[in-house]
């Protein structure tokens, strides 16, 4: 095992993209050379269902090939998934938790851990006209957490979007960046 | 060089660099990446074969069965119920000796009805002649492609295999992996040279009626070539390892075994796990240690014995379940027989059945079980819902 094993659990719906987001993390942190490891939890394949996806960080190759039971970050896409599950579940303590909602407090957030709470629905809706919040909480997720950087993050986007879509969601990775930078 | 891929399109790349002249294949859900990849390729121009859309994964392995027998490479992929869909063919192609690789995303059969992981689909199949490959990792299930049609289709063998992984836990993982150029590829791996093929120049016939006379014999060159392969593909993992840093010459790799007392016996991604739980329990004084099965068949019983000469307890993982057998798993019977004259005791633990997640704690339970000398069980079942 090596000097250093980080591990994110993403919350989503069915519909929302949490596996891409999964699938992009793991990339940028990789572009900024760091060993990732990414994968889906599929429940039923349908829209709306709660999903899970895991991102792993480690300075050497990654074996462990279990969920993620104690994240040291989640990242919840959806706040009205926080009655339906315990998203917070096992995060350690110093942990950061990343949610999605229009209010400035959510419950449940365990002591000790550092809450972002930031609305990706409203600056997803506004620059890329879609309700789809994925590519935003990346950009927030690099800015709170460090784990990959805002350029590799772009040249991730770039690779799985093309022209103008890409554009729009390093738009919107980038923006979110900013607002969680300055909050900080 | 290293680059970062979901499993099923590393696959999907390994594939298109063994320059396949024909794929059929059937989409099943956890393999159907791997199939869209490779259709895309051969639309895009960019890997020049027939791709034949089929209605069916039994059609698929026919339309592979009977392309091979005129003397193309061929690839396909299935899963699961695919397979078990495919079954009358996959026999007919070992006994017909046709060399044709399938990449196996293993997932659990029905009933009831699961989408998810284990490994009862190829294990299920392990007596149809077809060689069996099974990777831990992205990077060793890609390479095994590499070395499954060079050991295929050498004349002494000429038998199919299957290159087999956890389905999910390995097919939609990204990680990083590297993928050879074409130029390394083809120098590793030549056009395929049929021993002898369909041709209506030169008519001959293959899968003839076998009278009693002559069926047992023909049974008995399968099994001859079959155990023939087991030396074809440690002769092309160890050249592979010569040409690109990665020895694949053994049959089971040992990890943390020189001292080890208990050794646990495991095929695929769950050795990764396995193996960071060792580096745990070798902290906390317990001398544990793994022998990972890449070949199961030919069973490679001879190297079995020799690395686990020395232990006391062996606890077999199984992601499969022999239903109304003594030790539960398919494969103890066969560690047990691999150690027959030893003082060692070998147990079966059957586990991650379905896609139930495994734990390096579940593997820690399960070596205090074996030291307690429990085991031939199903670990971890939920006892409140029977």
């Amino acid at each position: 095992m090596g000097i250093f094993l980080r591990e994110l659990r993403i919350h989503g719906r069915g519909g929302q993209g949490s596996v891409t987001a999964a699938e992009l993390i793991a990339t940028a942190a990789f572009k900024s050379g760091v060993f990732s490891q990414a994968f889906p939890a599929f429940g039923v394949e349908r829209r709306g269902a709660p999903v899970q996806a895991f991102v792993r960080f480690s300075d050497e190759k990654v074996r462990l090939r279990s969920q993620i039971y104690e994240p040291d970050y989640i990242i919840v896409q959806d706040s009205s998934l926080i009655t339906d599950v315990d998203v917070f579940s096992g995060l350690k303590e110093g942990g950061i938790a990343l949610v999605n909602t229009e209010k400035d407090t959510v419950d449940g957030v365990p002591e000790g851990v550092k809450l972002i709470a930031i609305d990706a629905t409203s600056l997803a809706l506004e620059i890329l006209g879609l309700p789809i919040t994925n590519t935003t909480l990346m950009g927030a997720f690099a800015a709170a957490t460090g784990e990959i950087g805002l350029e590799a993050l772009e040249e991730a986007l770039s690779e799985r979007f093309s022209g103008s879509l890409a554009e729009k969601n390093i738009a919107a990775a980038r923006r979110a960046y900013e607002l969680v930078k300055e909050g900080q | 060089m290293l680059q970062i891929m979901e499993g099923s399109h590393a696959v999907a790349e390994a594939a298109k660099l063994c320059r396949p002249e024909v794929v059929s294949a059937y989409p099943i859900t956890p393999q159907t990446h791997i199939v869209e990849r490779l259709a895309d390729f051969v639309a895009d121009g960019e890997l020049d074969a027939e791709y034949i859309c089929v209605e069916s994964e039994l059609s698929a392995l026919s339309v592979c069965l009977g392309s091979s027998a005129a003397g193309s490479r061929v690839y396909s992929a299935t899963s699961s119920q695919g397979l078990m869909l495919m079954a009358e063919v996959v026999f007919n192609v070992a006994g017909m000796r046709q060399p044709i690789i399938m990449s196996i995303a293993n997932r659990a059969l029905g009933a009831p009805l699961s989408i998810w992981n284990d490994q009862q689909d190829s294990i299920s199949l392990r007596d149809a002649g077809w060689f069996q490959l099974y990777g831990e990792d992205v990077q060793e299930m890609t390479d095994q492609h590499f070395i499954a049609y060079k050991a295929a289709e050498q004349h002494d063998v000429l038998l199919p295999g299957f290159v087999c992984f956890d389905g999910f836990i390995l097919s939609h993982t990204y990680e990083p992996v590297d993928i050879p150029t074409q130029e390394e590829i083809d120098a590793f791996l030549p056009p395929y040279v049929p021993y002898n093929k369909l041709d209506a120049k030169a008519p001959i016939s293959m899968g003839m009626y076998a009278t009693p006379d002559y069926y047992m014999e023909f049974r008995y060159e399968t099994d001859q070539a079959l155990q023939r392969a087991g030396d074809a593909i440690s002769a092309a993992g160890k050249e592979f390892g010569e040409m690109f840093g990665r020895d694949y010459s053994g049959h089971t790799e040992s990890y943390r075994m020189d001292d080890a007392d208990v050794a646990f016996v495991a095929l695929g991604s769950i050795c990764g796990t396995v193996k960071d739980a060792i580096d745990e329990m070798r902290a906390d004084g317990i001398k544990a240690g793994l022998v990972k099965i890449r070949t199961f068949r030919p069973f490679p019983s001879k190297e079995l014995a020799k690395a686990l000469a020395g232990v006391s307890k062996v606890a077999v993982l199984e992601k499969n379940i022999s239903l109304g057998s003594t030790m539960k798993g398919a494969v103890g019977p066969e560690v047990k027989d691999a150690v027959t004259g030893t003082a060692i005791d070998v147990y079966s633990y059957v586990i991650g059945l379905g896609g139930r997640d495994i734990r390096k704690k579940d593997i820690r339970g399960i070596a205090n079980l074996a030291e307690k000398g429990v085991g031939n069980m199903f670990y971890g079942l939920r006892t409140e819902v029977l």
